[in-house]
């Protein structure tokens, strides 16, 4: 199953395997990540599952929907913030590291 | 704390999962124990009338934190038990199973249940309801297997099951009693907008009509409406409004008024007890009004204020009310409470199926609707949470960046 690396501001790192399929979001929720909020449960409603990912080269691109909610997150937006509810996992993801941001709220 | 009894929190939803979480965050290293009456650890709940309903998400990605979760947190999880009753002057309380338990403090977020359809041949017509995670895993099994839908009622639940239904390819037929679609929650421009996306989609939408009667033989069942037109389906599916389940408060003596009553930091009267989420009447900070919402924003900041509360560092809940409604390809968003409003102004094309509806009162804004806007409904969220003037002439200005107004731009 392919792996993905969860690392908080303090450089603790948590390395999980994530389903084909889930979301980066669900695996952290699932996996007891801390930072990931995802009130809305993954409706790119919210923008509190906020992630800074290592290497975006190997992540599909950001839709509309998903790049008008980056404009609202609570820490700042960077080229390479994600929803991580947006990004479903696959085989050629494994190994990507992502990093939490300081607060989502 | 040892050696004192738990803090008890009834209910395992939501707002139940949040408070456990609040008060371990908080501090309170006592035991916690959580009481919920269903089979399942506490849950999301919106998916259930939507991506749930389509059989591709298995039951266990739903949950809100794995069982791992509550060993971590030490929390007392006891699923499949009711309380039935609270003694307040002794601080106890009575399961199901006859056992009694001392709390020190005491959450209630028991949640709703659904209001039952009730006319002639109801009971009989095997109707199907979205309320918790069984009842979505009868219905996504169900809709598998139909070819015509009834859908009773045009709120956010019965148009969103209806939505589901209509890309699987089944023929649907929503019945809805006012003369416009969430007539409660959106302003008639947003209502038309929906009724036109569900007839677009082939949905035969019935608005001003009851469902007087329903005849079932053979697996089929037959609504005869209102206006006496028959309508023969082989599945019903009913989304008609719930109920407060405020009767265990309500024994204890505790004050309910469409649910259980507490102040705008979630107390009851009894200062050991508070109480969260879609069960509550509620004081709103932010509102400056009593009501009830049915939703996750509010179970979710009404049960960090029950916490609060429970922890001895009461804080007013006073954040901006919103919600969202999958139906097709559009995201409904609502910040505030737009009903009621002397004002709506439209910014954007219905036509496109991108816009906003602005809702303002004596010339304040109260609240947004946003159909695939989502950066004006986090704009609004941030004007509404900011209190940040702002004009109905703005709103219908293309030209100006709501977010840039919002950061104080």
């Amino acid at each position: 199953m392919p792996k993905v690396t969860y690392r908080q501001q303090d450089g603790a790192e948590q390395t999980i395997d994530v389903p084909v399929g889930w979301s980066l979001m669900e695996a952290a929720i699932q996996n007891n990540i801390a930072g990931i909020i995802a009130e809305c449960g993954g409706g790119c409603a919210c923008a509190t599952c906020h992630v800074y990912v290592v290497d975006t080269a190997r992540l599909p691109l950001i839709a509309d929907m998903e790049g008008d909610m980056l404009e609202c997150t609570a820490a700042e937006r960077q080229p390479n913030s994600r929803l991580s509810c947006q990004i479903k996992m696959s085989a050629d993801m494994d190994g990507l590291v992502v990093l939490i941001p300081a607060r989502q709220t | 704390m040892t050696g004192k009894a738990p803090i008890v929190v009834i209910g395992a939803g939501q707002a139940g999962q949040q408070i456990c979480d609040s008060l371990r965050r908080g501090g309170y290293e006592g035991h916690l124990m959580l009481i919920g009456d269903e089979a399942s650890l506490p849950y999301q709940r919106p998916p259930l009338s939507k991506k749930f309903l389509t059989g591709t998400l298995a039951a266990d990605r739903l949950l809100l934190r794995p069982a791992s979760y509550y060993e971590q947190l030490k929390i007392d999880v006891h699923l499949n038990t009711r309380v039935v009753s609270i003694d307040r002057a002794e601080c106890r309380l009575r399961l199901d199973s006859g056992e009694s338990v001392a709390y020190s403090g005491l959450a209630l977020a028991t949640g709703t249940r659904i209001r039952a359809v009730n006319v002639a041949g109801a009971e009989q017509a095997n109707i199907h309801y979205v309320r918790g995670l069984a009842d979505g895993e009868r219905l996504a099994a169900a809709l598998a297997n139909a070819r015509r839908v009834a859908v009773i009622g045009g709120g956010f639940i019965g148009l969103e099951v209806a939505a589901i239904a209509r890309e699987q390819g089944r023929d649907v037929v929503l019945i809805e009693a006012l003369d416009r679609l969430m007539a409660r929650a959106v302003a008639p421009q947003v209502s038309a907008f929906y009724a036109d996306l569900h007839r677009g989609y082939g949905v035969d939408v019935l608005l001003n009509t009851g469902v007087s009667a329903i005849h079932n033989e053979g697996g089929e069942h037959t609504l005869v409406t209102s206006s006496a037109a028959e309508y023969t389906v082989d599945l019903i599916v009913a989304g008609i409004g719930v109920v407060p389940n405020s009767e265990l408060a309500e024994q204890a003596g505790l004050e309910c008024r469409n649910g259980i009553v507490v102040d705008d930091c979630a107390r009851t009267h009894d200062p050991l007890i508070v109480a969260a989420g879609d069960c509550t009447w509620h004081m709103n900070g932010f509102l400056h009004r009593e009501i009830r919402l049915e939703s996750v924003q509010n179970a979710v900041d009404q049960a960090k204020a029950a916490a609060a509360t429970l922890l001895g560092q009461p804080a007013v809940y006073c954040q901006v009310p919103w919600f969202w409604s999958d139906q097709y390809d559009v995201k409904l968003q609502i910040a505030g409470i737009g009903m009621p409003h002397d004002q709506a102004v439209v910014r954007g094309d219905p036509a496109d199926k991108a816009f906003s509806v602005f809702y303002f009162r004596d010339g304040a804004l109260v609240g947004v609707d946003s159909m695939n806007k989502p950066a004006e409904h986090m704009a609004a969220r941030k004007l509404l949470s900011q209190g940040i003037p702002f004009r109905a002439a703005q709103a219908g200005d293309s030209s100006i960046d709501l977010m840039q107004v919002a950061r104080g731009g």
